[in-house]
């Protein structure tokens, strides 16, 4: 059933500063139902951690925003697409939320996704899909993340849409930390290096 | 063919720098967004649904020992796409400041008092029509430091996913008729007035309880799920 068709989008608004006790609740007493550790045992693929900062047009941190992720499991599927294939990473969610810490600091556990189709028939590099909110952002800021080392990196679709200049702030370097593989993504959202960011 | 979502619609959201909101100025972006076509990664997108809510979580009024003061309200409305389709079972998460405008959050400054028996979280799941509904007090307008003497508008901030990464809206509702619209830069950081007006829910005597409740009714409406490379054009 449809209804006749509406007249537009509602707007969005920004998720002010006062959302963590039902957003990202961990220091409330509402339930939590997004984590930043989402690589659940099931999900195929190499375990890593993501984590940075989030720093406004001065260079100073950002100390009230959330970060999601949305990323495909070791093998390219994402959460729902894989649901013709029961028992095959039922358990990964391919969704992870967190807020910044009071240094705007935020870190992830998740698998490093495989490649997934892009347009065209092409395939897309690894990467997983970034919404940034905060106090003053009146809108979503929709980005992405590379990892430093993948052969598709060079003829990723979305990244060759990216000024070459400007790719590397998209592109996380990886080090390693005890047996952790590390992905460092630091989000500048305006001014010099400033990220990267997507209409979608 | 790439596939990309007619976005015109998109201009019904604000700009990322309205300079009126002083704490866009060092945040928005000065570079423009770049448009990429909607890859897989933007089409999927995470399912929550009714395992993620408890019994209450949709009585803010009722989630602990006593009853919060304030004025008692039900919000219902529904949850669309842009085509009016509904979007069924999808996860809405709502939160807002006391009746006297104070927020449970660490950070909330406001000398205005915590009610002992309000904490402003709420979570809901639209029905298979894309219904959604839940009790709560009205909000309190409450002060903030944007400029000289300023206030926001009694909202409750709403949080939806929708059938995709894209879909994802993070809002507020606002309440008819609020004096100080005129005054608030977030919400006329929204460029069309009419947009701007879908964001303020209708008071509704249908809705409204007798002897308990008043009844406001919102509706959302979402990004379309149908890829519509071929359609014709929208002439509206
Ligand atoms: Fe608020």
């Amino acid at each position: 059933m449809t209804d006749p068709r509406p007249d537009g989008l509602t707007p969005s608004q920004t998720v002010g500063p006062f959302f963590a006790y039902v957003l990202t609740p961990a220091a409330y007493d509402t339930p939590v139902l997004f984590e930043a550790d989402i690589a659940t045992p099931d999900a195929p693929g190499e375990r890593i951690r993501i984590e940075g900062y989030v720093l406004d047009g001065d260079g100073e941190p950002i100390v009230d925003a959330m970060l999601e992720i949305w990323g495909a499991d070791g093998e390219g599927r994402y959460p729902g697409a894989a649901a013709e294939e029961p028992g095959r990473n039922a358990a990964f969610r391919g969704f992870g939320r967190t807020e910044v810490d009071s240094n705007g600091f935020f870190a992830f556990t998740t698998v490093k996704p495989g490649p997934v189709p892009g347009p065209d028939g092409a395939m897309q590099a690894p990467h997983v899909s970034l919404g940034v909110f905060a106090r003053g952002l009146l809108k979503r800021l929709s980005t992405r993340i590379y990892f430093e080392g993948e052969p598709g990196n060079e003829a990723d679709p979305i990244l060759s849409l990216v000024p070459s200049d400007r790719r590397r702030t998209l592109v996380a370097p990886r080090t390693t930390r005890g047996a952790d593989a590390v992905y460092t993504f630091t989000l500048r959202l305006q001014g010099e290096d400033e990220t990267v960011f997507f209409a979608v | 063919m790439a596939v990309r979502y007619d976005d015109a619609s998109l201009a019904a959201h604000p700009p990322s720098l309205a300079p009126d909101y002083a704490s866009t100025r060092r945040r928005a972006p000065s570079q423009p967004l770049i448009i990429i076509p909607h890859t897989l990664s933007e089409l999927t997108g995470p399912v929550y649904g009714h395992e993620t809510v408890r019994p209450g979580d949709d009585d803010l009024t009722r989630q602990h020992a006593g009853e919060p003061l304030g004025e008692r309200i039900i919000v219902t409305g529904r949850v669309l796409d842009e085509d009016g389709r509904p979007v069924p079972h999808t996860l809405v998460e709502v939160w807002q400041a006391n009746a006297a405008g104070r927020y449970i959050h660490v950070r909330d400054q406001h000398p205005a008092p915590l009610d002992p028996n309000f904490s402003g979280a709420g979570r809901v799941v639209t029905d298979a029509e894309g219904r959604y509904r839940f009790t709560t007090v009205k909000p309190g307008a409450y002060p903030w430091r944007n400029h000289p003497n300023a206030w926001r508008p009694a909202h409750i901030h709403f949080s939806l996913f929708g059938p995709s990464f894209l879909t994802r809206l993070v809002t507020q509702m606002y309440f008819p008729g609020d004096p100080l619209f005129a005054y608030d830069p977030i919400f006329n950081s929204i460029p069309d007035p009419r947009a701007r007006d879908r964001l303020v829910s209708r008071f509704d005597m249908d809705t409204t309880a007798p002897e308990w409740a008043l009844g406001y009714v919102f509706d959302i409406v979402l990004r379309g799920r149908d890829a519509t490379p071929t359609e014709e054009p929208h002439d509206d």
